[in-house]
């Protein structure tokens, strides 16, 4: 297949977590220390050992209530920030055209934490490896779906040839405006190049606490493309510095101590 | 349920009522997903919250938590009113034209039919005249002639005819009165009624699916009974798409349904003989077996069930061992009443098989004051319980408790083989994953060395009635001490007594003792022993999703049931794009998709006049009540709206009615009946269940992912009542009940807000009411603790089965 995608149609949502507990049982994450803090959505946030969650979002007015639930997870970006702003070249494009983590590259220097627009890159600081989703890419290898989709009740979580699932998104997108749902739209098509992960929204992305208009940053880019490439000369130039200010330390100290 | 899960693919409307499907029937959401692609069906959510269900509902109703019957009952009225119905199906397939006695009425001021007298046992009031099992009072009777024939007006005008009480009955369930006792605004209620009963049409399939929530009511079972209703007028009944849909909530509830783990029934739900009325085994048979139709049958399945249990003990000499069947005595057996004969000191031992009454069972708190008077308690279970835990629960000092506790370590479901019914009836085989730990057995293990150990007791010493255990014919014993499964399975399939040979279903059982079987409607599931239906696997790959060759769905692999009333009275599909089945002209025989629900030997005419073939009046009940031996709800024949035993407001409709008046009153001063006490506890309660927990937790509060996903127990609130109580999101809060006001002093569970704009307060009775809802998962033992919702419900039931109003009381709320 070429490119590795899942179509994720939050209209079929029904927030029954089974994406949650499947990836942490496929990847054998542990499970965190929680509170209930007034919201169904636990953990909290995305983490080395959490890498798939279910939002639930509540909105409305005058009377009426939304209730928005959906899959959440790493993007696999087409225009990826974690990859462009990992100096280790830890992060990769597999064949199947997923966003995947080398840990033994990883120096754990937490750029992709922060460069990624969508939060999702975790931190292990025991370890001090980022981790994040892989799209089961040890699955997609052996012929089988993601774990995350393979649990899907409803097929909210659709897997497939980017092709046929983004012919179908716009089938679905279709549909939904014309049983009534003028909000409901594409989102991972035009964003950031295009991602692994396609949704169906049936609503704003703000509303799903998704971005709304998600890039990588200017910052990652001039680091991508400007500082990275000469990273190799500043670390020899700053190794050679270090070197000079040593000699020259131990020179004076040479010289200090000859002239008593 | 009367179709099968695959079966929603081809509804056109479906209703979740008294179900968040989606969160607990998960799997539901992908067949219901089917027909909305497919056929663009509609899913309407009726439920006090926003639940995930409402969430993705085409329409959502709001509904005040024991008001079923009220939203049901409007929707009875608007079908009739407008005349939704599907005429041809109600003229032909249901008791509408049958007429009833001129005698027979409902007090508008209590809402009691004619016929309500004292029932001292119960401390309550009945219907029956004489108490005896099929007995209804004569006012409710069908008017026959001199033959016995019973009356009909075909044109249904009459005003004694079935269809026009019903009529009548509903006429006050008006959209403006609905609403005001439910909650939901107008607008939505009739649009939610207009929707559904666009399915009253030839070709359109109404699927009504429903669980707890209308069932744990003081009338849940009439809640039920308002679905049947509501389907047979609309012609759902019988055809793809439709039924009247339980969807039951664990894996093999069906299964101990049908094997009759409820103390009224034998397997096979067949009434269990009551020592009062059936000294005999005849006159238990005369009382329960009609002359015409389906259960006609009766004998040979108890005689061959008396062969099962007594085997060679069992002989027509001896009415088949029947003497030594436990018999009902009047009093109610069930779970409410056997914590109360607790309390009293009358039962000293329980058995708690994969059971946890401590955290589901009704008013749990003061079981476990009721449970030190024990003498022993058995737990059978995976985890240590809270019930088996209760002498170290809070509160508790374990010195002063005499009870021993026995924890037998069980095997889990994939530890095991056997078969399991889904609520489709689909009994499917399960095999064995791997072998479980430790000393943990199967369940049937442990019965089986329990109940040979017992023999051998009773044997040695004797006892009360001794041959109640010793006559039993008890051979299962496999190798290595093990238990062998085939046993059992050719038992319950049946066989003949001469030569052990199966019986092919259960129309090879007769009522002379030459055949035994444990359960006639299982019968044929495991008739062969090479390939037994219960473990074939063949898919359907294309057809209406019928599935005959995976496993085996009693009864004779009938998918859906009633299904002669799929097509009309000549014959022809009402749907010609999803028949069931349908009679062939060349043959001069039924066929279909579907295994005929046509005895072979009727002729045409007979099976168009008798579609509901378990019922000797062959048709479908609007009007119901026990007839000729088959039985029907206690507490009137037709549903109506009663306010729960917690109430917040006086019955609109029937101004002095108090609850269920047929319910009985188990504990004195347990439930809120005055003005002050409304004052005390003014909010509205119910509990419910969340897709990441399982009953009472035992199993998922020790499972770390599930955990991770909801930590601890919580109460959900509105955002208007946060305001009132000066409270956030987060805060802890103090919820009290009627049931933990003991001596003057209140008590109260303690637990997390979660404030939430999918909670509206209602407007009842033009009266703004807060509702209050709250998981019930929670206990005191394993890793994550937490609060149980249900030592604040009311130890109340309906009437018919005892099922407690687990989902309707009241309560208050401050902040903690």
């Amino acid at each position: 297949m070429a490119q590795a995608m899942c179509l994720i149609d939050t209209s079929r949502c029904i927030g029954c977590r089974a994406c949650q507990a499947a990836c942490k049982q496929w990847n054998q994450l542990p499970a965190e220390k929680t509170t209930f803090t007034g919201s169904y959505e636990n953990p909290p946030r995305f983490s080395s050992n959490t890498w798939c969650r279910v939002a639930f979002r509540e909105h409305g007015d005058n009377g009426r209530v939304d209730w928005l639930m959906s899959k959440q997870g790493c993007m696999h970006c087409a225009d990826a920030a974690c990859m462009q702003a990992c100096p280790a070249g830890a992060i990769y494009r597999s064949a199947f055209g997923t966003v995947n983590i080398d840990e033994v590259k990883c120096i754990g220097c937490n750029y992709c934490v922060v460069a990624c627009p969508f939060g999702v890159v975790g931190f292990d600081r025991r370890t001090n490896k980022a981790r994040k989703c892989t799209f089961c890419i040890d699955r997609l290898e052996n012929g089988l779906e993601p774990a995350c989709a393979a649990a899907c009740p409803t097929r909210s979580i659709a897997f497939g040839d980017s092709a046929d699932m983004l012919s179908e998104a716009m089938v679905r997108v279709d549909r939904q405006r014309a049983g009534g749902n003028v909000k409901a739209r594409v989102y991972g098509h035009d964003e950031v190049g295009g991602t692994g992960m396609l949704y169906v929204l049936a609503d704003e992305p703000e509303k799903y606490g998704l971005p709304a208009d998600p890039e990588v940053s200017l910052q990652t880019r001039v680091w991508d493309v400007i500082f990275k490439p000469v990273r190799v000369i500043v670390i020899v130039a700053a190794v050679f510095g270090l070197w000079v200010t040593r000699s020259r330390t131990r020179k004076i100290e040479q010289a200090k101590s000859g002239s008593k | 349920m009367t179709n099968h899960w695959n079966d929603y693919q081809h509804s056109d409307v479906i209703m979740a009522i008294g179900s968040n499907t989606a969160e607990n029937h998960p799997i539901s959401m992908k067949w219901i997903g089917r027909a909305r692609g497919r056929k663009g069906a509609k899913l309407i959510c009726v439920d006090p919250r926003y639940c995930r269900t409402a969430a993705v509902s085409d329409l959502y109703v709001p509904i005040r938590p024991g008001t079923n019957i009220a939203y049901l009952g409007g929707l009875i009225n608007y079908i009739l009113q407008n005349e939704r119905y599907h005429k041809e199906y109600v003229e032909h397939y249901t008791n509408a034209s049958f007429l009833i006695n001129e005698k027979f009425s409902l007090d508008k001021a209590t809402g009691v039919f004619t016929g309500i007298e004292d029932d001292p046992v119960r401390n309550c009031k009945r219907y029956d005249r004489t108490g005896k099992v099929r007995q209804y009072p004569d006012d409710w009777q069908y008017q026959t002639d001199e033959k016995g024939n019973i009356l009909k007006d075909p044109t249904l005008k009459s005003p004694r005819c079935s269809f026009q009480l019903l009529k009548k009955h509903y006429a006050e369930y008006t959209i403006d009165n609905v609403s005001s006792i439910i909650g939901a605004p107008t607008d939505v209620l009739e649009e939610s009624y207009r929707l559904y009963s666009s399915t009253g049409q030839a070709g359109k399939a109404g699927n009504i699916l429903y669980a707890m929530g209308i069932t744990q009511f003081t009338h849940g079972a009439q809640n039920t009974r308002a679905i049947a209703i509501v389907q047979l007028l609309l012609g759902n009944m019988g055809i793809c798409g439709g039924g009247v849909n339980a969807q039951r909530g664990q894996s093999n509830v069906q299964g101990a349904t049908d094997m009759a783990m409820l103390y009224h029934i034998i397997p096979g739900y067949n009434p269990t003989p009551d020592e009062r009325f059936h000294a005999t085994l005849s006159e238990y048979l005369a009382d329960t077996t009609p002359a015409k139709n389906w259960w006609s049958n009766r004998p040979k399945y108890i005689v061959s069930l008396l062969k099962a249990f007594y085997g060679d003990n069992a002989s027509a000499a001896n009415e088949f061992g029947y003497q030594w069947l436990p018999k009902l005595d009047g009093l109610d057996h069930s779970h409410i009443p056997a914590y109360k004969y607790m309390r009293d000191g009358e039962v000293e031992g329980l058995i708690c098989v994969a059971d946890n009454p401590l955290v589901g069972g009704s008013s749990s708190r003061a079981k476990l004051d009721y449970q030190k008077n024990l003498k022993w308690l058995v737990s059978i279970d995976v985890v240590e319980n809270e019930t088996a835990s209760f002498w170290k629960g809070p509160g508790m000092n374990a010195a002063d408790i005499d009870t021993e506790v026995f924890i037998l370590p069980a095997a889990f479901s994939y530890e095991r083989e056997g078969e399991k019914a889904n609520s489709g009836r689909w009994i499917q085989w399960m095999w064995k994953c791997q072998d479980p730990p430790g000393n943990a057995k199967s369940d049937l293990w442990i019965v089986n060395e329990m109940f040979k150990k017992l023999q051998e007791l009773y044997r040695a010493e004797g006892g009360a009635v001794p041959e109640q255990i010793t006559m039993m014919n008890w051979d299962y014993d496999g190798p290595n001490g093990e238990i062998d499964i085939v046993k059992v399975c050719r038992e319950i399939n049946g066989y003949r007594v001469n030569d052990g040979t199966l019986v092919t279903n259960f129309v090879g059982l007769q009522d002379d003792g030459s055949t035994a079987c444990g359960n006639w409607l299982y019968s044929g599931y495991y008739n062969n022993l090479e390939n037994p239906a219960t473990k074939k696997r063949i898919r359907e790959r294309e057809g209406l999703g019928f599935h005959k060759d995976w496993s085996f769905a009693w009864p004779l692999n009938r998918r859906i049931v009633y299904n002669r009333a799929s097509c009309d009275p000549q014959g022809k599909p009402w749907n010609p794009d999803a028949p069931v089945i349908w009679w062939d002209e060349v043959q001069g025989r039924w066929v279909g998709n579907d295994v005929p629900d046509i005895p072979g030997a009727w002729s045409f005419e007979y099976a168009t006049e008798n579609p509901f073939i378990m019922l000797p009046e062959g048709v479908g009940r609007l009007f119901s009540i026990g007839y000729q031996g088959v039985g029907a709800l206690i507490d009137g024949p037709f549903p109506t709206h009663y306010e729960p035993a917690d109430s917040p407001v006086p019955n609109l409709l029937y101004p002095q009615a108090t609850y269920n008046p047929v319910s009985q009153r188990f504990y004195e001063d347990h439930t809120v009946e005055t003005d002050e006490e409304r004052r005390r506890y003014p909010h509205i309660a119910t509990t419910y269940r969340l897709v990441e927990h399982y009953q009472s937790g035992s199993v998922t509060r020790n499972q770390p992912w599930l955990v991770e996903m909801m930590p601890e127990m919580f109460v959900e609130i509105s955002e208007e009542h946060a305001q009132e109580l000066g409270v956030n999101n987060g805060d802890m809060l103090i919820v009290e009940s009627k049931r933990l006001y003991k001596g003057g002093q209140q008590g109260y569970i303690e637990a997390k807000a979660c404030v939430t704009r999918r909670i509206r307060p209602l407007r009842i009775n033009g009266e703004l009411k807060h509702v209050v809802g709250m998981p019930f998962h929670w206990g005191f033992m394993g890793m994550s603790k937490g609060a149980s919702a249900n030592d604040l419900t009311p130890s109340v039931g309906d009437p018919n089965t005892t099922i407690p109003e687990y989902k309707a009381f009241l309560c208050n709320v401050r902040r903690a």
